[in-house]
């Protein structure tokens, strides 16, 4: 029957409105295949969460560009959790301080991408994450 | 538990899941709403088309925040929102951005928002946007606001989906040819310019009445003869609203109101859902022969036979009647053995 299809959310949290770089991501994703679904800039953590339910998604990135990143993503990763999507795989994008970065690892980020990360990449290791799970 | 139950519970991760199963031709899917369709029937479906750019999804995005909202002698309903946007033909990919007119619903549990990639289908919605808008109406929402694609003149599904159907034109797209143009117009219960404080909204507005005018008596009641149509026909209003001002927006709900009143005591409403059931039982025949034909057939023939075709040793039409000879004799052998 029809395939399976990844779904990934794409979402600007905070107050920054540098979307290129999430938009970047949302077409290399599109063009390999996945199903995205943009919910544009100025999200707060209960409207990424909120779609992230209603859409099924196998995943989340989030793109910051503020320095917020260490209140926004824990904040979201928490409300996934209470709503049950524990496996959702969650992604980071932007300008993060090296020194965050093994933190937001141990709160449950997948993978965080920088400046110059080659979008290959990411089309990669969200593939490689969500594709040998449980078919649905 | 099980998820057709989970669903009727209100759980929401599970209707999400649902809807997911279904999407992609799950049997768990198919299961599930085998035992959710007796509770399917209640809520009123709204279309919402029109061409890109029109607005559709800011139109949605207030029509759903003011059926949430209760006004004089109207309760607040729960809104579900089903937007469909295309897939890429080449990749199978898709982008799918409706939501982001749609923040203001952010937050309010008595709204459900799914955004669907089209996967191939033409006509505006996906293969799967009928069986999706069943699970919403057994989860209880009383209005399910479908968007289509919006990319063309011919996205003409949705008025058999729905009950209602808004069209949805902004000032300035096309000449009065457009709106004579069979199709999109045709298929209208509502006629709505969005945008209407840009110039030439009154232009748009006189083509639409006009066209109205000419229009054939049986309109409206699409594939019946003039001597099944109701007494007092339906006559699509035509309004103007700024969808991003939260302009003409309860005077659209008052027509999508008096419409479904309209359908109630005319009987439409029983003619429809019989319409709208028949024509996804003759899509999912067609669909389910085509395949199981498909598979059927040995794929070394088909090879060979579109071998001929493209060598222009054989018409479209030999190699059809070639292919179904071939499965003929098949199914002949088969039963001889």
């Amino acid at each position: 029957m029809s395939e399976r299809k990844i779904r990934v959310l794409i979402a600007k949290p905070g107050l920054d409105g540098h979307d290129r770089g999430a938009k970047v991501v949302a077409q290399a994703l599109r063009d390999a295949g996945m199903e995205i679904i943009y919910t544009g800039l100025r999200q707060t953590p209960e409207m990424i969460a909120e779609a992230a339910l209603q859409e099924d998604v196998d995943a989340v990135g989030m793109s910051i560009l503020s320095g917020a990143h260490m209140v926004l993503v824990p904040r979201v990763i928490e409300l996934l959790h209470a709503n049950g999507q524990e496996n959702v795989h969650v992604f980071v994008g932007g300008i993060i301080p090296p020194a965050d970065i093994p933190k937001l690892l141990e709160m449950g980020v997948k993978a965080v991408y920088g400046p110059g990360t080659v979008t290959g990449q990411v089309v990669e290791d969200l593939t490689r994450a969500v594709l040998p799970e449980a078919e649905t | 538990m099980t998820l057709a139950t989970d669903v009727l519970a209100g759980k929401r991760l599970t209707l999400a899941r649902l809807l997911t199963l279904i999407e992609n031709e799950k049997p768990e899917g198919r299961e599930a709403l085998d035992q959710l369709f007796s509770h399917t029937g209640k809520a009123h479906l709204i279309g919402v088309t029109g061409p890109p750019g029109s607005g559709k999804s800011s139109l949605v995005n207030q029509l759903a925040r003011f059926f949430r909202t209760a006004h004089a002698g109207d309760p607040a309903a729960t809104v579900a929102v089903v937007a469909v946007d295309p897939s890429s033909p080449f990749t199978g990919g898709a982008l799918l951005g409706d939501r982001v007119r749609m923040r203001d619903l952010a937050g309010d549990p008595g709204v459900f928002i799914r955004s669907m990639a089209a996967r191939g289908a033409l006509g505006g919605l996906a293969r799967t946007t009928a069986a999706v808008v069943q699970a919403l109406d057994a989860a209880g929402y009383d209005i399910i606001l479908i968007e289509t694609v919006g990319a063309g003149q011919s996205e003409v599904e949705i008025a058999r989906l729905a009950h209602t159907t808004l069209v949805v034109e902004a000032p300035g797209q096309g000449d009065d040819i457009q709106a004579i143009k069979a199709g999109i117009l045709e298929i209208a219960d509502i006629l709505v310019i969005n945008k209407a404080d840009r110039p030439g909204a009154d232009i748009t507005e006189r083509a639409l009445l006009a066209m109205l005018e000419f229009r054939h008596p049986t309109r409206g009641n699409h594939h019946r003869n003039a001597a099944e149509v109701p007494h007092e026909a339906w006559t699509p209003p035509v309004l103007l609203t700024v969808a991003t001002q939260s302009e003409g927006i309860s005077a659209l709900v008052e027509a999508i109101r008096q419409h479904k009143k309209f359908l109630q005591d005319s009987g439409e409403w029983k003619t429809r859902d019989r319409e709208r059931l028949q024509s996804e039982l003759d899509h999912l025949i067609e669909h389910t022969l085509v395949s199981q034909w498909r598979t059927s057939l040995p794929p070394r023939q088909y090879q060979t036979v579109l071998a001929n075709l493209t060598g222009r040793l054989i018409s479209p039409y030999q190699a059809l009647d070639q292919l179904l000879e071939a499965q003929t004799g098949l199914s002949q052998n088969h039963e001889y053995i």
